[in-house]
């Protein structure tokens, strides 16, 4: 079999899992004032499908996951569309009151800091069995505690029929991460976002946990947003992954594809700088020259120029986007030839 | 330090695991405050049911009595039990402090969250220059005025003791909230889709609530001051009613001739205050989330 057969197939298999889109985002610009964070994001989940959102600290992908979800910190406003399948309206500019019932129905999130993402004051049974109630998914609080019993056993945690009646002090970091899965999958949501959701944890605990999310999603089909700097994580996890540098989209495509033939100088610096066999003469890991500068020092056109060894005159100006929504890259000098 | 102590430290969670051990241990302040406090309470808790004499009931017979068999602590000018009044005494001052304290804090608890929570600015900003307003203003000059515009009565005083004390509790609460809203279970809980409302009630004022009731005990001595104060004024509780500030005045103008009609209300003035400080001083040690940080 040649390499382009190769990059065939799994281009296909990824395309032959897009179900219909469940959230499509378009043009999608969060700024502070004047200053651009994010900038024209656009790109769309399938249903039950996996996408890695990826890039440096800085990059904007966490901003993106709050963007999504409508929990901006103060000051910053959303601009564009972001449309997710049953709900009937925009969540771009939705009221409060419209996306309480989107939130944790439609479209869940587990944070990345399991220590201190649950009331210390509540057990956590009770914490989750809110949530089914709130959303009207269960219809009183015994069949809801009955419910919270379920998830804990399909969310792996042991002894299900005592967790609840835990505090979250009494928790190890990877139980109270699973009893935020539990939480975000309780009402089958469309769309789950994690962000880092492993980052915090034990390399022990991470691998368990992500087959626990994996598990989780598969089961109701939902959508998997996955927000990570950690690229064997997305590999695992992910059938498609997005790089996000700037707050701008620089490649997409699928994670085959991308991590093997990466177009991007940008991918291709993160996919070098995580090879760990890969060490100079003074056994120094490869890096990307320079560092994500603070939001808003951005450089105009290409936001990768001034750290990129290929940037030319023409960088000053943005390359647009080349290739389709599946794959593509937004660079005026690709790696690896012109071939799409 | 001891090898256990050492292996201990060892652990990842022994700073916590210590911290809580610390705030479990009793500390002197909570020890003595809560002995000095409960002194008061039982004072006007058996004042109910027993005192040596009615504290109203002029003996002219016995006037100005030292320390007798009869009369424990004496009497007044007027032949009135001493040790029943200051017991009576006690009452008052517990009533004030609960009027006072309560008012403050069911006004300004509410008005702080909602001026930390509040997505409009021009209602946060409302609240938090009101209550700047407020503080600016004299606490004893606002009862004088209720007093003049009301009438003069322990009620009235302290409502407007309480009143005064609004802007205290407003400011605790907001800077509490607003850090309660930073955190990461508030985030989750939005992200979960739970109301402004339900936010509020579950998860924010049950992690503020250590530091307003320590602000509440703070507040409980400063009212009773106020009361003494206003008392020894006239401008708060009437006769006959017995209170320590009202004692207080009534003695002063035989400071020379009995003194000990001075020197008791005042030691009760004095019990009540320091208890009620040392209380919220050993309630902080517990409570606030910051001092640990600290040490």
């Amino acid at each position: 079999m040649s390499m382009g057969e190769v990059r065939a197939d799994q281009a296909d298999a990824g395309r032959d899992e897009r179900g219909e889109p469940v959230l499509e985002v378009e043009g999608l610009t969060v700024g502070l004032g004047g200053l651009e964070l994010i900038t024209e994001l656009a790109f769309a989940l399938g249903a039950g499908e996996r996408v890695g959102l990826i890039g440096e600290s800085g990059s904007g992908k966490s901003l993106t996951a709050l963007a999504l979800i409508g929990l901006l910190p103060e000051g910053l406003r959303a601009r564009g569309s972001v449309r997710l399948a049953g709900v009937g309206h925009d969540l771009i500019g939705a009221s409060e009151r419209r996306m309480s019932a989107v939130r944790g129905r439609r479209m869940a999130m587990v944070f990345q800091e399991p220590m201190t993402a649950l009331n210390p004051l509540m057990k956590v049974g009770r914490q989750v069995a809110e949530i089914l109630l709130l959303h009207d998914t269960e219809p009183d609080r015994e069949s809801a505690r009955e419910a919270v019993v379920e998830l804990f056993e399909r969310v792996h945690l042991s002894d299900p029929e005592r967790m609840p009646e835990s505090y979250p002090h009494q928790l190890s970091g990877g139980e109270r991460q699973r009893v935020m899965l539990a939480m975000a999958l309780a009402n089958e949501p469309t769309v789950l976002i994690c962000d880092e959701p492993t980052t915090a944890l034990d390399v022990t605990v991470q691998a368990r946990m992500l087959e626990v999310i994996l598990e989780g999603v598969e089961r109701h089909d939902s959508a998997l947003l996955f927000i990570t700097h950690d690229l064997p994580v997305v590999a695992t996890v992910c059938r498609r992954v997005m790089v996000l540098y700037g707050g701008r989209l620089v490649e997409s495509g699928p994670i085959a594809e991308v991590f093997t033939r990466p177009r991007h100088p940008y991918t291709e610096g993160l996919l070098e700088s995580s090879k760990f066999e890969e060490s100079d003469a003074d056994g120094r890991l490869p890096t990307i020259p320079g560092s994500v500068p603070a939001a808003g020092r951005f450089p105009s056109g290409c936001p990768f120029r001034d750290r990129c060894h290929a940037a030319s005159e023409r960088c000053t100006e943005w390359p647009g986007w080349t290739g389709d929504a599946l794959r593509g890259f937004a660079c005026w000098h690709p790696r690896g030839g012109d071939d799409g | 330090m001891s090898a256990a102590e050492s292996a201990a430290l060892s652990e990842p969670a022994a700073g916590d695991a210590e911290s809580v051990a610390r705030r479990r241990r009793l500390n002197p302040n909570l020890i003595i405050g809560a002995l000095l406090v409960g002194l008061v309470v039982v004072l006007a808790l058996v004042s109910f049911v027993w005192t040596p004499y009615d504290p109203t009931h002029v003996d002219a017979e016995a006037r100005l009595a030292g320390y007798t068999a009869d009369h424990w602590l004496g009497t007044d000018k007027f032949g009135r039990d001493v040790l029943s009044q200051l017991m009576v005494g006690a009452r008052t001052t517990l009533f004030v402090g609960v009027v006072a304290v309560g008012v403050a804090a069911l006004l300004g608890t509410p008005l702080g969250m909602l001026a930390g929570m509040a997505s409009s600015g021009w209602v946060r900003e409302l609240i938090m220059r009101g209550s700047d307003l407020l503080l600016a203003f004299p606490a004893l000059l606002l009862a004088i005025m209720f007093g003049a515009v009301f009438g003069a009565s322990t009620l009235t005083a302290m409502i407007a003791i309480g009143i005064a004390t609004v802007p205290t509790f407003a400011r605790i609460a907001r800077s509490r909230t607003l850090q309660v809203m930073q955190t990461e279970y508030v985030m989750a809980a939005r992200a979960a889709g739970r109301s402004r409302r339900a936010i509020a009630w579950r998860h924010v004022l049950p992690n503020i609530a250590g530091l307003l009731i320590v602000q509440a005990s703070v507040s409980f001595a400063i009212a009773v001051l106020a009361e003494a104060a206003l008392s020894f004024l006239g401008f708060g509780t009437a006769p006959p009613t017995p209170s320590w500030g009202r004692m207080l005045q009534e003695a002063q103008e035989l400071l020379a001739v009995a003194p000990r009609l001075a020197l008791w209300p005042g030691l009760g003035i004095a019990v009540a205050v320091l208890g009620f400080n040392l209380l919220g001083d050993g309630l902080r040690d517990r409570f606030d989330p910051q001092l640990d940080d600290r040490r």
